[in-house]
């Protein structure tokens, strides 16, 4: 299995994400995606500064996939679209029909979570219009990738969303800017106050949900790291985290550890707690709420490994 | 402003497409002016998946031959996505549908698109609401692949993105006119799974009603969703079902309607605009109210369309239409959503 940091899903300032991704360079993760997936008006980086990113990263040995808009409106987005997916150097994440309809019979394309592949006749689709990777929408579950690992169509990778705030849903409108009274079109750029979102809390100051621009992630954060060798069993080719703005080498390199089989899943998730926003949740795993948190492996025959197991931090064993 | 010459040409009909989620509300849709009625089977196979809604094969097949009778077209939806353990049934479903001649299939699922296509190549499909496409990329995407014939737009375009869209794109557009609101891209909204475990896309409900609790104590009302607080009201506040996106919250130490208010949308403002894009069909929602619901904004509906068909400059929302959908809109009140832009 292959270790993915997925696109950054929040606005911040240009040097903290050339510096942020800059340091990727030196950390185990094998595939980087990169490029703005939630908002057209953010604009930080120029497309340039992506590619030069791409190029630096590509150079450091990782697999560079250049991420879409997952909400298309305008015209202008459509171009700004177009450009990526004629890059010509770079995969593509398509995360919108648009992309793949741009990218059918013209590249391989990854196929990203906000496509919703649901089964296999979408999946067989897909594959028929060029994606060499899928990512499992993240309302999926164990059960509906067991069935679709079955009948995979040849040479397509599968990729699994496995650490990070959940994407729940996106709107026309900024959530961010309403928070503050503002209209999107004059929005202020306020989501770059919040380098992890802005938090939601129930009226009983339960953690609840994020808002980041027009899209609202949950409060808790995905971990399915004691998951990681049933994935492996299933044939899982990659395995996605998500950018925080804080631990990010630190989190890497507890997956890295994990799927090269030096890190005990379960001393790994005793790692993570230091690194989680909001509580851990892992119910759309199991097939229920997503923001329910058994943390317990689904049932299997897994072999003990060696070490000591009472290490909580994820030290090198 | 006068609208382009070919948009005004364009705009001669416009098709209104009512709800129904029994045969009374098909009736009284067909009785108060819709020229199309949408329904679902009574399964997880559509969006609206509530108890005691929707029809058996009996009454998809009394509801088909009523509206056929009166001149009238009945749209059937399968608008969820069929997860590997339901693709037989999903599949069956649009067999169903086939046999009994509706008039046009209702789709999201693209795996089920290519089934339809495939297997009843005769049958009509419409790109649903919860196939998310936004754009005239997306469509053109589903028109390339499985031959649609009409898209539903997503409740999230502003008036002169949809514009863009229809001018853009040879498949004719269908658009919400009426009804509550989805404020999230439908067909990407996960937030009734995070809380409940099921969500539109994949068991056809939003904030199923076992999931919801209403407390009292101390005259507060509260309304929660598997445990989690939505709302609470004062005695003499109106209480709302609790839809995760109508709820108040706690942003920055205000407590207000952070994603949005319990509201209905209601075109009628802008109708004479919105006729000028060029739009196929206007679309009500509310398969799961009840068919007087139906009857009323069927028939304002119907007025008010006619009346700005026949003279779009003049046109002029009545008091009266505006008073009676508001009696029977989610929070008493509406709104244009999206397509005003300082919504957004």
């Amino acid at each position: 299995m292959k270790l993915s940091l997925g696109p950054l899903p929040y606005f911040w300032d240009r040097e903290t994400v050339m510096d942020f991704y800059h340091r990727l360079v030196d950390t185990p993760v094998d595939i980087v995606y990169l490029g703005e997936v939630i908002c057209a008006k953010r604009r930080a980086l120029r497309p340039e500064d992506w590619l030069e990113l791409a190029d630096t990263l590509r150079a450091g040995g990782k697999e560079v996939v250049l991420s879409t808009l997952a909400l298309i409106e305008a015209e202008s987005e459509l171009s700004a679209l177009r450009r990526v997916c004629e890059n010509g150097q770079f995969r593509v994440e398509a995360n919108d029909m648009a992309a793949v309809n741009m990218l059918t019979g013209a590249a391989p394309f990854v196929a990203g979570p906000h496509i919703n592949t649901y089964n296999a006749a979408t999946l067989e689709l897909l594959a028929e219009c060029g994606a060499f990777r899928w990512v499992m929408p993240v309302e999926q579950g164990r059960e509906v990738l067991e069935a679709l690992q079955q009948g995979r169509p040849a040479d397509m990778q599968t990729e699994v969303f496995v650490f990070g705030r959940l994407p729940l849903a996106f709107s026309a409108r900024c959530f961010t800017a309403r928070a503050h009274n503002l209209p999107k079109d004059q929005c202020e750029f306020r989501c770059g106050d919040y380098p992890d979102g802005m938090p939601l809390a129930t009226r009983e100051q339960q953690d609840f949900l994020t808002l980041n621009g027009i899209q609202v992630q949950s409060a808790g954060t995905c971990n399915l790291v004691r998951e990681l060798p049933v994935l492996a069993e299933l044939g899982v080719s990659v395995v996605r985290v998500s950018p925080q703005s804080r631990h990010m080498s630190a989190i890497i390199d507890v997956f890295a550890r994990v799927v090269d089989g030096r890190l005990q899943p379960e001393v790994a998730a005793h790692a993570l707690e230091a690194y989680t926003q909001g509580g851990p949740c892992d119910g759309y795993w199991h097939g229920g709420a997503g923001m329910s948190w058994r943390g317990q492996p689904e049932p299997r025959a897994y072999p003990a490994s060696a070490g000591s197991g009472k290490a909580d931090t994820g030290a090198d064993r | 402003m006068l609208p382009p010459v070919d948009s005004t040409m364009r705009a001669n009909t416009i098709e209104l497409v009512c709800p129904a989620g029994s045969l009374p509300a098909l009736k009284a849709a067909v009785g108060n002016g819709a020229d199309s009625v949408y329904i679902g089977f009574r399964d997880g196979t559509n969006a609206r998946n509530f108890p005691g809604l929707n029809f058996d094969d009996q009454e998809a097949r009394a509801a088909v031959d009523y509206a056929h009778k009166a001149g009238k077209r009945v749209f059937l939806a399968i608008n969820t996505y069929p997860r590997p353990r339901q693709w037989d049934e999903w599949c069956r479903a649009v067999d169903r549908a086939a046999a009994l001649g509706v008039d046009a299939l209702i789709l999201a699922d693209p795996g089920l698109m290519h089934y339809a296509a495939t297997h009843h190549p005769e049958l009509r499909l419409h790109l649903s609401v919860q196939g998310s496409a936004t754009n005239h990329e997306a469509i053109a995407f589903y028109a390339r692949q499985f031959a649609i014939r009409r898209v539903v737009l997503p409740r999230v375009l502003s008036l002169s993105q949809v514009q863009q869209v229809i001018d853009k794109t040879e498949v004719p557009v269908e658009v919400f006119g009426f009804g509550s609101l989805c404020i999230m891209v439908e067909g990407r909204c996960a937030l009734s799974s995070y809380v409940t475990g099921k969500s539109p896309n994949a068991a056809g409900v939003c904030s199923p009603a076992e999931a919801v609790r209403w407390e009292e104590s101390n005259n507060i009302r509260r309304t929660r969703l598997n445990g989690v607080l939505i709302d609470q009201f004062a005695p003499l506040e109106q209480a709302g079902y609790p839809t995760i996106c109508k709820g108040r919250y706690e942003v920055n130490e205000n407590v207000f309607y952070a994603l949005e208010e319990p509201t209905s949308l209601n075109v009628l403002d802008i109708l004479p605009e919105l006729v000028r894009t060029g739009v196929a069909a206007l679309k009500v929602e509310g398969r799961q109210r009840s068919p007087a619901y139906v009857a009323q904004v069927t028939r304002v509906l119907r007025e008010a369309l006619d009346s700005c068909l026949a003279d779009p400059d003049n046109y002029l929302p009545k008091s009266h239409w505006m008073a009676e959908l508001d009696k029977v809109a989610e929070g008493s009140c509406h709104t244009l959503g999206a397509y005003h832009r300082p919504w957004q």
